[in-house]
């Protein structure tokens, strides 16, 4: 069996996100990577070098040259005879393009996966991880999205697949581009970093995430939110962690000012150590935490960056 | 304009939900169910169109007779009028997806607007599989409309921020959390809804199979992390990071 993952990239750079869609796909059979842009010689010399792909397809065409669903989910199509499963990691673009390949397959799909049982079962988190269902899918194909948390990446190095072009089929232009604010950041990526510090409503203001900064530069640590400090406008959307944003599990998640939603909670309880900082005691996330300081924020922030920077 | 909106009756987002013993699924006996949230928000969005060209607003469940309660909530914020596909089993987004085809066929709008999820099933994929059976663009995770002539702009939540598409009409939209504040439904409102046209039909009435292509066959509980300890002060937290948890 083969399964092929559609390869999610940016500025040149393949998601981390996509290599934990090759670990999942490893499990199934073969390995085969799409990878679909405009000029990506380096991204496909990069996919050829992932462990464990034994093939990049490349598409590299003009109506590739930005993800959209459209021309991605007809590629797609195109290509799906050969394989029994397609995967994607469960990115902006994955989940975005997969769903609308597998309507034109007539598959249900797979959404966010975290577990496989056998080549037609999988786990996969409902009512924002609050259970878990074990599917069994009686599809002939199987498309999938990937929950990149659940699947340690698969290294970007020690493969050396072969690079294939594909034909381009032919897709109606039915959207376009126009134009894109993408937050600029010198931390890890929000969904694959070692350490995340977030923080919410109990920040009180945009302003006051500064406060975050010097503790994550010590930790090496990406910067998230709650659904609330982002509502409020405190800082952008792609801060946000729970349900609906991005899904983590570092090895450390330290949560400010954060009450502890089940939306919250949803994506940030797989943590390895969860640390919270909270004034009010009987805030929920004081339920998760392995180390809880019951205290005012804005007299922990800098002692501890203090701390962390001596002991750094 | 005519824009059709497709909402789901799920259990309200402030119940925790619950694993039945036995592991058929959550329970949802005696519980309060409501409007998805993110269908609410499609809802919102459609009416604040309704100065911007759009003419007419369709609301259309699938599920069991009491999801009439949700498209009249619907029907109370603003919309029009309502059709209900009754189905007391559970349908997939593959077979939501095709019963809502069948209804743009007849309904003929121009733009289709959904949540981007329903927060039972977490699927996140009906919107792009009707878009995708319809053959039409879509514009997912929107946290912004704008309508101009035979065109949606639309501003999606992506990973690394935000994205703006043009759509060329007709088109599928769904719905993130900051495309709007829902409006709640005034007393008059509610009055006024119960005396607005719904229609019932049955998914064999449109000539759809949408028997399951996924089985379900255990619903669990995820496994629960216990409360820790809490310290006293900075300096702890940090030596236990560094010596007990060994994170630092």
């Amino acid at each position: 069996m083969t399964a092929l993952v559609l390869l999610d990239h940016e500025a040149g750079l393949i998601k981390q996100a996509s290599r934990s869609a090759v670990t999942a796909a490893a499990r199934l059979g073969e390995v085969h990577v799409l990878v679909a842009g405009l000029g990506i010689d380096a991204v496909a010399e990069a996919a050829a070098g992932i462990a464990g792909v034994s093939r990049v397809l490349k598409a590299d065409a003009a109506l590739y040259d930005k993800p959209l669903a459209e021309p991605l989910a007809a590629l797609l199509v195109s290509l799906a005879g050969g394989y029994d499963h397609i995967l994607a990691g469960s990115t902006a673009t994955g989940k975005n393009v997969l769903p609308r390949a597998a309507a034109l397959l007539d598959v249900q799909p797979i959404s966010d996966i975290v577990e496989i049982v056998d080549a037609d079962t999988f786990v996969r988190p409902i009512y924002a991880g609050n259970a878990l269902a074990t599917v069994k899918s009686s599809d002939s194909k199987k498309l999938i999205t990937v929950r990149a948390a659940n699947f340690d990446a698969a290294p970007a190095e020690g493969g050396s697949a072969d690079i294939q072009a594909v034909a381009v089929p032919e897709s109606p232009t039915l959207s376009s581009f126009v134009s894109a604010e993408l937050s600029k950041s010198e931390r890890p990526e929000l969904a694959s970093a070692r350490v995340v510090v977030s923080g919410g409503r109990g920040m009180q203001n945009g302003e006051n995430f500064k406060l975050i900064e010097p503790i994550a530069d010590s930790l090496g640590a990406a910067i998230g939110a709650s659904r609330a400090a982002v509502d409020a406008g405190y800082v952008p959307n792609d801060y946000q962690v729970g349900q609906t944003g991005k899904i983590v599990a570092p090895d450390l998640y330290v949560a400010i000012g954060i009450s502890g939603a089940i939306q919250h909670l949803a994506g940030m309880k797989d943590s390895k150590v969860i640390v919270a900082i909270n004034k009010d005691a009987e805030a929920p996330i004081f339920q998760v935490a392995d180390y809880g300081i019951v205290a005012d924020l804005f007299t922990v922030l800098p002692e501890l960056a203090t701390a962390l920077q001596k002991a750094g | 304009m005519k824009v059709l909106v497709p909402v789901k009756r799920v259990l309200d987002y402030n119940v925790k939900p619950r694993v039945k013993a036995d592991g058929t699924g959550v329970d949802l006996a005696n519980v309060k169910m409501s409007m998805n949230p993110f269908d609410e928000i499609a809802v919102e969005e459609a009416i604040r169109l309704k100065d911007k060209g759009v003419t007419e607003i369709v609301v259309v469940s699938i599920g069991e007779q009491k999801s009439q309660e949700t498209l009249r909530t619907a029907l109370a914020m603003g919309a029009d009028r309502a059709i209900l596909v009754v189905s007391e089993t559970k349908v997939e987004p593959l077979g939501v997806a095709k019963i809502l085809a069948k209804i743009v066929e007849e309904e003929k709008p121009d733009l289709v607007i959904l949540g981007k999820q329903a927060i039972d099933d977490d699927m996140n994929a009906t919107g792009q599989m009707l878009a995708g059976l319809l053959g039409w663009s879509q514009g997912t995770f929107a946290s912004k409309v704008e309508l101009s002539e035979g065109k949606a702009t639309v501003t999606r939540e992506v990973d690394g921020g935000l994205e703006t598409v043009a759509l060329t009409l007709p088109a599928i939209i769904t719905a993130d959390l900051r495309l709007n504040e829902p409006r709640y439904a005034s007393l008059p409102n509610i009055m006024k809804a119960r005396k607005k046209p719904m229609e019932t039909i049955a998914p064999a009435d449109l000539g759809v199979d949408v028997s399951p292509r996924l089985t379900t066959l255990t619903v669990s509980e995820p496994p629960t992390r216990k409360a820790g300890v809490k310290v006293g002060s900075v300096a702890e937290l940090v030596d236990k990071l560094r010596n007990e948890a060994k994170v630092i």
